[in-house]
């Protein structure tokens, strides 16, 4: 694509990258605590819902700061992860990091909804054909909450496409490393002349977020025919 | 032998009950809420109630006073619910083999083969649960229960959600099942019909307690154990098919008296359950003379049970077995029937409803 400048290929790449594993990581968690809010009562649920929807109410500058306070070098949890070589600090795992909390409440929301939608009835008698509690949920509750998933990390790829705050806060801005396509915008916008590259990058947002949408459509749509039993 | 022993309160409603299921179709028969649904639900670890002991042959299910509760996956039930309760996003193929994966590999399991011919249901097996009707969807629910390799099969109304030509297309298959499968099934029902045809042994419940158990002749048959209302009492009888003849009836004889009966579908020699309703029942203390109904038995009134409106039910005990029969308080008054005395039950051939005949199996 020559259409695109180095500067600002290496943009879209690295926003690509980072989306792709933000959800993949979060995805699986994602499930679990929808689970759990849809599914199940225990002390603390109030609080775990609050936690999960945080960034969503926070300024995500605040969540950028929280972050690099957390997961800092000098950090609390920063500092020990840094023993074992991970450092999310100024890395381009940092930007995932921030862009899966961003899009977390979002990817939750969704999954628990379809979650909550499919019938408890038809997990008990899956429990009576003799299907342990976790084979009721591959076969039963996973399956029939699909579409939900599938809309939940897509939506959630396409937040951390547009992550913006929390990541500059986090992880600042450095080309190749930590600057994605709106890190790489606002870069653009500082400089005399940068408005021609803001302008693709911003063509590329709007294609991707589309994009995003209309395949989550589909996919969605033929999973829930597939589910529905038709 | 399953023994179950419940105390649980919800709300108003409070239930104690003690009962055993021997091998064959336990019926438990009330009205709706009467308890049979949470008995059931008790039995598939569904529900746990406040105290409890429920044992299946050497096999502690729930006993609450020693903390002993099995998840329902490790009860070995087949469930058969009331709205089939079919994977959606499975073939009816795939909904039928769910079960057996998790089933010991020592267990006893009917053949998919077999149970596919008994329900035809070979038709559908590539489709969707939603590309089935009513009474196919219930048909694969029973086939999903039995290929579960259960020891015990439990069915809670599971033809109440029908309309009255599926429960006539349904009801035989179970009849099947109690004849030539050996797993025992509790059955939930509040339909006196269902029960007369099904049940080896019932459980009559009302309010959350049993008031009566025994065979289903015995039960039905006993006029103090009205479990859904007067309206619905009628005795069984069982009898053998002798004949058909080309006049469009059907010969049977029970207890050396001849019945004739709107066509049966069953060859010459099988034997046959019939509910006779005891609103269809009429009774004469002398032998009725010139009269158009074919069916007459004579017997003893075992007993005469006054009811809170104008209705009396009547038991009688013929060489073919108690009879029902429900009349006016006035009528019996008149006619002087007492516990002991003699009395003809009068049945009209045409009142007999073909829903009310089934297959008796083997003795």
């Amino acid at each position: 694509m020559d259409w695109l400048g180095p500067e600002e290929w290496k943009a879209v790449a690295l926003s690509l990258k980072v989306s792709f594993w933000a959800t993949l990581f979060s995805l699986p968690l994602g499930v679990f605590v929808a689970y759990a809010l849809a599914r199940w009562t225990f002390p603390g649920k109030h609080i775990l819902n609050g936690l999960v929807h945080l960034p969503l109410i926070l300024p995500p500058v605040v969540t950028g700061y929280l972050l690099l306070l957390t997961f800092g070098t000098r950090g609390p949890v920063g500092g020990v992860l840094a023993e074992y070589g991970i450092v999310f600090a100024f890395r381009w795992s940092g930007a995932a990091l921030a862009a899966a909390i961003m899009a977390f409440p979002l990817m939750v929301r969704a999954i628990r909804l379809s979650i909550e939608a499919v019938d408890p009835k038809l997990e008990q008698a899956s429990s009576t054909l003799g299907a342990p509690p976790i084979w009721v949920f591959a076969t039963v509750t996973l399956p029939m909450a699909l579409p939900g998933i599938i809309a939940g990390a897509i939506l959630a790829f396409a937040k951390a496409m547009g992550e913006f705050g929390a990541t500059i806060t986090f992880v600042s801005n450095i080309p190749g490393q930590t600057r994605t396509i709106p890190s790489a915008i606002y870069a653009f916008l500082q400089v005399p002349g940068g408005e021609a590259s803001a302008m693709k990058l911003v063509i590329v947002s709007v294609v991707v977020a589309m994009g995003a949408l209309l395949l989550s459509e589909v996919i969605g749509r033929r999973v829930a025919a597939r589910v529905g039993g038709r | 032998m399953l023994e179950v022993g419940i105390r649980h309160s919800f709300g108003d409603f409070s239930l104690d009950a003690d009962f055993t299921a021997p091998s064959g179709v336990t019926a438990l028969f009330g009205r709706s809420g009467s308890g049979k649904t949470t008995i059931i639900n008790a039995v598939a670890g569904l529900l746990t109630p406040d105290e409890g002991r429920i044992v299946w042959q050497d096999t502690v299910m729930l006993d609450t006073s020693r903390a002993i509760n099995l998840r329902p996956h490790r009860r070995r039930i087949g469930y058969i619910f009331q709205e089939g309760r079919l994977f959606p996003h499975l073939s009816v193929r795939q909904n039928l083999g769910y079960g057996a994966r998790f089933a010991p590999k020592s267990a006893a399991r009917e053949s998919m083969g077999r149970i596919v011919e008994m329900l035809a249901i070979g038709d559908l097996l590539d489709r969707r649960p939603g590309a089935l009707s009513g009474g196919e969807k219930q048909r694969v629910a029973i086939g999903r229960a039995l290929l579960s390799a259960p020891e015990l099969v439990l069915a809670d109304e599971p033809l109440a959600a029908l309309d009255e030509e599926r429960k006539a297309e349904i009801l035989p298959y179970f009849e099947r099942l109690r004849d030539e499968i050996s797993v025992p099934i509790l059955y939930v029902s509040h339909s006196a019909s269902e029960v007369a045809r099904l049940a080896t042994t019932v459980v009559a419940l009302e309010a959350g307690r049993v008031v009566g158990q025994g065979t289903a002749a015995e039960v039905l048959g006993d006029p103090a154990i009205l479990p859904v209302g007067a309206r619905e009492a009628g005795a069984v009888l069982t009898a053998h098919v002798k004949a058909h003849h080309p006049d469009g009836l059907t010969e049977l004889e029970a207890g050396g008296i001849a019945l004739f009966l709107p066509t049966v579908n069953a060859a010459p020699g099988s034997r046959l359950r019939i509910r006779i309703a005891a609103h269809d029942v009429m009774l004469s203390r002398k032998r009725p003379e010139g009269l158009s109904a074919l069916n007459i038995l004579h017997g003893t009134v075992h007993s005469v049970r006054p009811g809170d409106g104008p209705g009396a039910l009547v038991a009688l005990d013929t060489p073919a077995g108690r009879v029902l029969a429900r009349i006016t308080r006035r009528s019996a008054q008149t006619l002087e029937l007492s516990s002991g005395v003699t009395a003809h039950a009068i049945v009209k051939t045409v009142s007999v409803a073909a829903s009310d005949v089934g297959a008796a199996g083997v003795a």
